[in-house]
């Protein structure tokens, strides 16, 4: 398992890599794509939503089943990868290159862990 | 991310998690353990689809150690299959399996099962293991005249293997006189490393296969004997995921999907399983009421998603039916999903939407199976 110190972590297994004060990019995290298995199919937001903290903006589905993706911050979502819309298995095989949206004009975010806290977060299975 | 759906649905009625006989060659094998219908089982090893393509191109080994095994014993064993069955048993040779559903009075499915003819007073049930503390009880209760029905299960382990190289790993520890010729044959006796098996010619992938019986005790030799005799033609260990995305691009229905108590054969495209020339059997006579108001399809999804279970199905603002599966599959590259639909929607080529949570996703009919295999 992979946790890159140059991104922050949320609890619910997004990561978020902050290009300046208030433009971020989210995706998830290699122990999520663990956990889900072969990624099949993604569905994402579009440019110009409002991303809300806390709130479901784009899921993800494996083979199995369908996972909702939160967004760890507020702001307008200015980017989408469309590049995992035709190869969502770029989700397993690179989980910190496959972003998966871009928010700008960030106003909040959530308490986001470091790589060492989430790795802790992550053994204790939650 | 929200982790994925509860697997507590599909824990055993009696609420216990067992393990097979084979739960740590699994774990070896770096199986991610989940439970399932009784029993902590493996949903994936390397992974869903690696295993699910192994299975199209070479072969998979499934434990399907969780499936109920029932023996019909006894004068009237027959008599008793033909009158709780719906399929006909009267012609069958030994060494034959044959496929039958177990109806309702209404002809819903109690369950949908294989029959293996071990004699002519001898017959083996095998049932759904969700479904098995049910069928026993039910075909119990309609037992008749000389018989003995023992519920078998906990002393048989099962596994499958499946794959167009199956045969080739099997004629490695198996004698060919071990190993049954033609679909829906079994032999009784054949052995792998000194165990005694029963290998029969069936499936639940759309591919050649096998599945192998033997005594829980002799699980685990006859695992790792198939394991070594096929390492070098690919064969790899497949778990619950992959069994049911092959299963599901084969257009192979499940029970508790496609069928249940209040769903009969004929609705769920089963009707080969049932025989109406073979006099009374128990829901024969609902099942003689016309046509079937709404019938199971195949859906290719022509939009973009994947259709699930449970998902409603419309044609323009109505309601006609329902998903009962749905999956990417893997081999063909695309999703497809099975639907319940009333039967005037039901013509190859009608399109539809299919709600998938809150989205309308664009589905077309389409014949089943999604995947044929090249003979």
């Amino acid at each position: 398992m992979y946790f890159p110190k140059d991104v922050s972590y949320s609890r619910t297994h997004e990561w978020v890599r902050m290009a300046d004060g208030n433009t971020a990019r989210v995706g998830i995290t290699d122990y999520a794509q663990h956990e889900l298995g072969d990624l099949v199919f993604v569905n994402l937001p579009e440019v110009g939503d409002e991303a809300i903290m806390g709130e479901r903006i784009a899921d993800v589905e494996s083979v199995k089943a369908v996972s909702d993706i939160f967004s760890p911050l507020s702001g307008r979502i200015s980017a989408v990868n469309g590049a995992i819309l035709d190869a969502p298995e770029l989700l397993n095989s690179d989980p910190y290159g496959a972003w998966l949206f871009e928010v700008r004009g960030v106003t909040e975010h959530e308490d986001l862990m470091g790589a060492e806290d989430y790795e802790r977060f992550c053994e204790k299975g939650e | 991310m929200e982790e994925p759906g509860s697997e507590a649905k599909h824990q055993g009625a009696e609420g216990k998690i067992l393990k097979t006989p084979l739960y740590d060659a699994h774990v070896r094998c770096g199986g991610r353990i989940v439970p399932f219908a009784g029993y902590l089982l493996p949903v994936q090893y390397r992974g869903v689809i690696a295993e699910h393509m192994a299975v199209r191109e070479a072969c998979g080994l499934f434990d399907v150690s969780h499936m109920g095994e029932v023996v019909y014993e006894g004068p009237d064993a027959l008599a008793n299959l033909q009158r709780t069955m719906t399929n006909d048993f009267s012609g069958m040779a030994p060494g034959r399996v044959r496929y039958s559903l177990m109806c309702n009075e209404d002809g819903g499915a109690v369950d949908d099962l294989v029959v293996c003819k071990h004699g002519e007073e001898k017959y083996l049930v095998v049932v759904n293991a969700a479904n098995r503390s049910k069928d026993v009880e039910w075909m119990r209760r309609h037992a008749f005249g000389d018989v003995t029905i023992r519920d078998i299960s906990d002393d048989v382990a099962q596994v499958a293997l499946q794959g167009p190289r199956s045969r080739a790993v099997l004629s490695r520890v198996v004698p060919p006189e071990g190993i049954p010729e033609r679909y829906y044959t079994f032999v009784d006796g054949a052995e792998i490393r000194g165990a005694r098996c029963l290998v029969s010619r069936t499936g639940y992938t759309g591919e050649l296969g096998y599945e192998i019986y033997m005594g829980n005790g002799d699980a685990m030799r006859v695992w790792e004997a198939l394991m070594e005799a096929g390492a070098d033609l690919g064969l790899v260990p497949a778990g619950l995921g992959a069994r049911d995305t092959l299963r599901l691009e084969a257009g192979m229905p499940l029970y508790g999907h496609e069928m249940d108590e209040g769903v009969t054969p004929f609705e769920a495209g089963l009707g080969f399983g049932v025989s109406m020339e073979k006099g009374g059997f128990v829901g024969r006579a609902a099942l003689e009421k016309g046509a079937p108001e709404r019938l199971r399809v195949g859906l290719r999804i022509t939009g973009r998603g994947i259709a699930r279970g449970g998902e409603a199905v419309y044609l323009g603002g109505d309601v006609v039916g329902r998903v009962t599966s749905g999956t990417h599959c893997p081999y063909l590259g695309r999703p497809a999903a099975m639907a319940m639909l009333a039967s005037a929607h039901t013509a190859e080529g009608t399109e539809l939407e299919v709600d998938v949570r809150g989205r309308r996703v664009s589905a077309e009919v389409c014949a089943l199976p999604f995947y044929k295999r090249q003979r």
